[in-house]
């Protein structure tokens, strides 16, 4: 009691120990309750882990920055540009999927709009020639309201239905864009309006300020510059009270609504900012390009910007850099076939190596590899000598060799097509099998990797065979790692 | 009015609706058992329509064919049929079924990559050239006609055929044993378990006659329209679940109504919309719109309250 007879005021709670309020604490502690990978994996993650956030970004955008500089033009197009591209894809796509939740196919359509948008703007398709500082932003702003538009009927569906309307909707996209050079408008008359499937040709290259980015080196400095913002700007947002939202609502939707978080709202904001940032890289991809093809927004890209985003792992911003690395440079540089075979069997040995123990199990693959080999290519000779008829491609003693072990057929087109196909399902197959006879089919198994390798992949990495692929690889993640190969498993808390 | 414009409309609508609902059945099934969207259910009833064509010129060709024509027409859907249902029990066996505990966005993307796989196999051993059916060597071009009614063969055997099929799936559903046990799973999957039902052995039932009616679907695409290609699957997928949702996802009689709706409204609309010939799909998209936000259940479907 105080002197006049008022009650006391509580105390002021300890300021160290008191609640924070507004902080969501459970979810803000959600990365505390992940998996810890063990041995040399683990030590590294958790040294990176530990660095200072200027560091860990320096440490992808330093090598980026500098990569440029090493080598020429033609690999900073090849190897660089469509990196970049590719990796500020997946990173707008992975604040839709990683962050929210929500599974958005219709993801390339948006990145499609922004470079017709860009084209319709600044080619000479309707003699328009603005300035890219202020096509772009009305670029940025068309494609999120076109997001809004897309997500709005979707708001109160759940996840399966809102995947089936984007799809529908790219789908829809590439229709309209095809079709959309004779279309009769009631006032207008007859407008091309996206030169159908010619596309819009001659886009302006960007021009900020009268200043014109050219060069593919520009180019790149540019879209790298872009990938810095938006790693940054992802970081913040995913440390922020909506990005702790975003997690919570991809955990469950029904309980973080239970919680009074917006989950509508939250939604179309995550739907809106991926279409935004996918506008803005087809903008600038459309300038690259100097050109918007239909066929470039097709389902193609989806599914390499999906294997992007899952092998780097759903909601790590850095390991969807490098998933971007490995699925835009890896076919590229298997493309020549002077380093393409020694990267492809130093690769296929130290998988062996490093995935086969004990060591004896090994050397009996390694043998029964070997001697498979031999048998299979004594029996073709025997009996069907068609299948022997042909020769490894080089003249060095290691392709002398591989004539005596492997079958060349004189024209392999069609065999080794389907042997592709049968090996592709084989590797998601085997490993869900018994393991006794998972070691057993392991020969016969890798025997078809080199087989199709030696008379198919050396010739030729694209369209079909490049989509098998990733189709396969988008199985086979989600069977053994549903949290890609950098992100982290959860630890489950039932 | 264009009496005969709308007749013509009419039974190509029908022809396309019968398509339809055979693929929204697979669809609607798994969705009721298993709450999982199967992206690759389109591409199962392109390979049906390729199975079809392989049987026809096995089977001598449609020129030729070594045994009568109705019997080459029998052989295609068995083997289609046969083919189709392996590869859906397959394709849940070894993409589904290990991620049936998993978050619910990794079986879609699965069902994607399923999908793509397909697709581009196809596109890699049958080549990127259309194969046609010929259907008119092999039975004849012979047309029914009633005053402004006209139907050809192929068309009236998808329709009688479709009706057939789905008949046959309603009385094996609500009379067999297996029926009986695909309706409790879908009830409560755990609560069957305990009863002592097998589970996985419903679910792969399930995929089988899913993919059969899909296959059977291609192989009657193939008949009616000639030509079958790598990427039909696609957009008759997507318009096959158009019609489960229409219908309400999970009502086998739903699937059948939505996919009939479906048909008629791109029949209708490539003939009376405008620019409806190249812009039909778009149209369909349009329908699938409106039908989400005004009765996102469904015409069959019962609101769902939702459970964690």
């Amino acid at each position: 009691m105080a002197e006049d007879g008022t009650p006391d005021l509580p105390a002021p709670p300890d300021a160290a120990n008191r609640p924070r309020i507004g902080v969501d604490e459970w979810v803000a502690q959600v990365e505390g309750r992940r998996a810890r990978y063990r041995g040399l994996r683990g030590a590294l993650l958790e040294r990176f882990e530990r660095l200072p956030l200027a560091a860990r970004f320096a440490l992808f955008l330093v090598p980026a920055a500098v990569f440029p500089l090493l080598t020429n033009q033609g690999n900073v197009f090849r190897y660089g540009l469509f990196t970049l591209v590719y990796a500020l894809l997946a990173l707008g796509l992975n604040v839709v999927v990683g962050f929210a939740g929500l599974l958005d196919l219709g993801y390339i359509a948006f990145f499609g709009v922004g470079a017709y948008m860009y084209g319709i703007l600044a080619s000479p398709q309707f003699n328009n020639h603005w300035q890219a500082e202020f096509a772009i932003p009305v670029v940025v702003l068309v494609t999120a309201l076109i997001g809004l538009l897309v997500g709005l009927p979707s708001r109160r569906l759940v996840g399966d239905y809102l995947a089936i309307m984007t799809l529908f909707f790219g789908q829809a996209f590439v229709v309209f864009v095809n079709n959309a050079n004779r279309i009769n408008f009631p006032f207008f008359g007859h407008v091309d309006l996206t030169g159908g499937a010619n596309g819009l040709p001659n886009i302006d290259p960007l021009n900020f300020f009268g200043y014109k980015l050219q060069t593919t080196n520009e180019q790149y400095y540019l879209l790298l510059i872009l990938i810095a913002f938006v790693l940054v700007f992802l970081y913040l947002i995913n440390q922020s009270r909506t990005g702790r939202a975003w997690r919570a609502l991809r955990e469950d939707p029904l309980a973080a609504e239970l919680m009074s978080i917006p989950v509508n709202r939250l939604k179309l904001l995550a739907f809106v900012f991926g279409a935004a940032v996918a506008g803005l890289t087809g903008a600038i991809y459309g300038t690259i390009a100097t050109a918007a093809l239909p066929g470039d927004y097709d389902i193609g890209l989806l599914i390499t910007i999906y294997a992007v985003m899952i092998l780097g792992g759903f909601g790590s911003i850095m390991g969807i850099v490098l998933g971007a690395v490995i699925v835009s440079s890896v076919p590229e540089l298997l493309r020549s076939p002077g380093n393409a075979r020694p990267i492809f069997y130093g690769a296929i040995l130290l998988t062996l190596i490093v995935k086969v123990r004990p060591w004896r199990r090994l050397a009996a693959i390694l043998a029964g590899l070997v001697g498979f080999g031999f048998a299979v290519h004594a029996i073709a000779h025997a009996a069907y000598p068609r299948l022997v008829a042909g020769s490894a491609q080089g003249s060095d003693r290691f392709a002398h060799a591989l004539n005596h072990w492997m079958l060349y057929p004189n024209n392999p087109g069609k065999i080794a097509d389907v042997a592709y196909v049968v090996l592709v399902a084989g590797i998601v197959i085997l490993p869900q099998l018994r393991p006794l006879l998972r070691t057993v089919l392991l020969v016969p198994l890798f025997y078809l990797v080199m087989f199709v390798w030696e008379n198919l992949l050396l010739e030729q990495i694209s369209g079909a065979t490049r989509l098998i692929l990733l189709g396969a690889l988008l199985v086979a993640l989600m069977n053994a790692r549903p949290q890609g190969l950098f992100g982290k498993a959860y630890v489950e808390i039932v | 009015m264009d009496w005969s414009l709308f007749f013509d409309l009419t039974v190509s609508g029908l022809t396309l609706g019968s398509l339809y609902a055979l693929i929204a059945l697979g669809y609607s099934m798994v969705y009721g058992i298993l709450k999982l969207l199967n992206f690759a259910h389109g591409d199962v009833y392109m390979i049906g329509a390729f199975i079809g064509w392989f049987a026809l010129h096995g089977l001598g060709g449609p020129l030729k064919p070594d045994v009568g024509a109705w019997f080459a027409v029998l052989g295609m859907f068995l083997f289609a049929m046969l083919g189709c249902g392996v590869l859906g029990v397959a394709i849940e066996r070894f993409a589904y079924r290990p991620l049936r505990n998993a978050p619910r966005i990794a079986p879609l993307i699965s069902a994607l990559g399923v999908s793509i796989f397909l697709q581009n196999s196809a596109l890699l051993i049958f080549g990127a050239a259309f194969r046609d059916y010929n259907t008119f060597s092999l039975i004849g071009g012979k047309t029914y006609n009633y005053g402004n009614l006209y139907l050809s063969v192929p068309q009236l055997m998808t329709i009688l055929g479709a009706l057939g099929l789905m008949l046959a799936l309603t009385l094996f559903v609500s009379r067999s044993r297996v029926g009986k046990a695909m309706r409790s799973v879908a009830i409560d999957r755990e609560a069957a378990s305990m009863m002592g039902i097998d589970v996985d052995r419903v679910i792969s039932v399930t995929f089988f006659i899913g993919s059969a009616l899909a296959g059977a679907a291609g192989v009657m695409f193939g008949l009616v329209f000639g030509q079958i290609y790598q990427f039909m699957g696609f957009i008759a997928g997507l318009k096959g679940f158009t019609a489960a949702v229409i219908g309400g996802i999970g009502s086998i009689p739903g699937a059948m109504i939505g996919g009939l709706v479906v048909g008629l409204a791109e029949s209708y609309a490539t003939g009376y919309l405008p620019q409806g010939s190249t812009f039909q799909n778009l149209y369909v998209f349009a329908l699938l719109i409106l039908v989400i936000l005004l009765r996102p259940s469904g015409l069959f479907g019962r609101a769902v309250i939702q459970k964690a």
